[in-house]
């Protein structure tokens, strides 16, 4: 098996000729978290629904598995892959249905569906919660049921945009153990985009910096956050840069 | 004013005391609006869906094509159809002129842009994160176009409502194409127009409560289902 899950080489993405990523190549470990870090607008959100293909690139690749995508390949990709927006997107019925909607579209079986869905509520502590509305939940609990509907799919690459950004402290804290979680016991590889660097510190084994819509640092966490060698990174992390 | 009074007592009579000719024309009408609709909806909902969740070429000269049969003339559509059904039409063979077949024709044609519009408008005012959302999740493109409709169901079961009362009071496209019958082809709007022709007000008068009240149920679950969605 590729160790990496990901690998992009020199991708780009313009919109109305306005250039938001710039030549990023990126690889994307196998089993670890990764954080996206930057500003806002920097387009990590971009580069987040470039991987899970729901963007195309204006250039460059994308290869899964060491392969370069092939456009037969897309439905099948995508359902190893799922992404959780910064706001959560509910659909307007029950959190089971909201739940289930991944599993069904896969066209499994009513009984597993159950047991999954259950288990995965039970996971983000959201036990009693099946018959509820979705969107009538706190935005707290809407983020979890985004996560369950994302965990119960057991995707290879779980893609989360600022998954706490409208979250208060407890829920923040939540949805971090939540993801240590995932990554743990499923295996499943992580990308986190935030712009908070202390989530980043907390949550990723690997981080890479975004800035202007390049990448100006890349590497493990923990080298990154002690021993920065862009002098950006190393004045965002001493707080004198505003993200 | 008391011929009023009088014809409103016997089109109450005729109801309460369940009057053959009254229900037969009744049940005529819900049968014929009913397909129709149905009909109209098979081809309206996706039509909409289509025309408002995917670009393609051509897309902005269906949109306008629907806008503009929203608010088709009933007896320009009554005629169209009369000139394709007639014995020297093009479809003259089938024998549908003057039978509910024909009304049914007519009613759908009437009835589609309508839904469709209405759809179109339903689908786009969707979340488009929705799409999004579903994709991700591994939906198929029709899958995702599911969901779309399914987020929009409330204001898809309005444009059916709203269809359903286009259809089953208009009265031009009945007259011409369904000749109005008796037994065969009498609905209420076209039985309405007749009875007050002839001076009978009873009958027209108790058609005429029954479309009145038809028409404060659909008003009503307008109403509903608006609350629904606020």
């Amino acid at each position: 098996m590729n160790p990496y899950a990901i690998r992009t080489h020199d991708l780009s993405k313009e919109y109305n000729g306005e250039a938001i990523l710039k030549k990023i190549n990126l690889q994307l470990e196998r089993g670890r978290i990764h954080a996206i870090i930057g500003p806002s607008g920097v387009g990590k959100s971009v580069l987040l629904r470039l991987l899970n293909l729901l963007e195309e690139p204006t250039s460059g690749e994308i290869h899964f598995d060491g392969r370069a995508l092939k456009e037969n390949d897309r439905l099948e990709l995508q359902r190893r892959m799922t992404l959780v927006f910064q706001k959560p997107v509910l659909f307007n019925t029950s959190v089971y249905e909201n739940v289930a909607y991944g599993l069904k579209v896969r066209k499994e079986n009513r009984r597993s569906i159950l047991e999954k869905v259950r288990k995965a509520l039970e996971v983000v502590d959201l036990k009693n919660y099946e018959h509820k509305r979705a969107r009538n939940l706190s935005g707290g609990e809407k983020q979890r049921v985004a996560i369950a509907q994302a965990m119960v799919l057991e995707p290879e690459i779980l893609f989360l945009d600022e998954p706490t950004s409208d979250l208060d402290p407890r829920n923040v804290a939540i949805i971090e153990e939540l993801i240590k979680y995932i990554n743990e016991e499923f295996k499943i590889t992580v990308v986190i985009a935030t712009h908070n660097m202390f989530q980043a510190k907390r949550l990723a084994h690997e981080a890479t910096f975004l800035f202007g819509g390049r990448i100006i640092e890349s590497g493990k966490a923990q080298e990154i956050f002690t021993k920065p060698k862009d002098r950006r990174v190393l004045r965002f992390i001493e707080g004198k840069m505003i993200f | 004013m008391d011929y009023i009074l009088a014809g409103l007592k016997e089109a109450l009579q005729l109801l309460l005391s369940f009057d053959r000719e009254t229900y037969t024309i009744i049940f005529l009408s819900l049968r014929i609006s009913g397909t129709a609709v149905l009909l109209a909806s098979c081809l309206g909902i996706p039509l909409g869906a289509l025309v408002g969740l995917h670009r393609f070429p051509g897309r902005g000269v269906i949109t306008t094509i629907l806008n503009t049969c929203f608010a088709l003339p009933t007896v320009v559509v009554g005629l169209f159809i009369y000139l394709f059904l007639s014995h020297r039409g093009p479809l003259g063979m089938l024998g549908l002129l003057y039978t509910p077949g024909a009304m049914i024709i007519a009613q759908t044609i009437l009835a589609t842009p309508i839904i469709g519009a209405l759809s179109l408008v339903a689908v786009k005012s969707v979340d488009p994160a929705i799409t999004k959302s579903a994709i991700s999740l591994g939906a198929t493109r029709i899958q995702t176009t599911l969901a779309v409709l399914r987020e929009a169901r409330v204001a898809i079961l309005a444009a059916l409502i709203v269809g359903f009362g286009r259809v089953i009071t208009e009265i031009g496209a009945a007259m011409i194409v369904g000749g109005n019958i008796k037994g065969t082809t009498r609905v209420m709007s076209t039985a309405i127009a007749l009875e007050t022709g002839k001076g009978k007000f009873e009958l027209a008068l108790a058609l005429g409560i029954i479309l009145l009240t038809i028409a404060f149920l659909i008003n009503a679950g307008l109403y509903y289902l608006q609350r629904i969605r606020e």
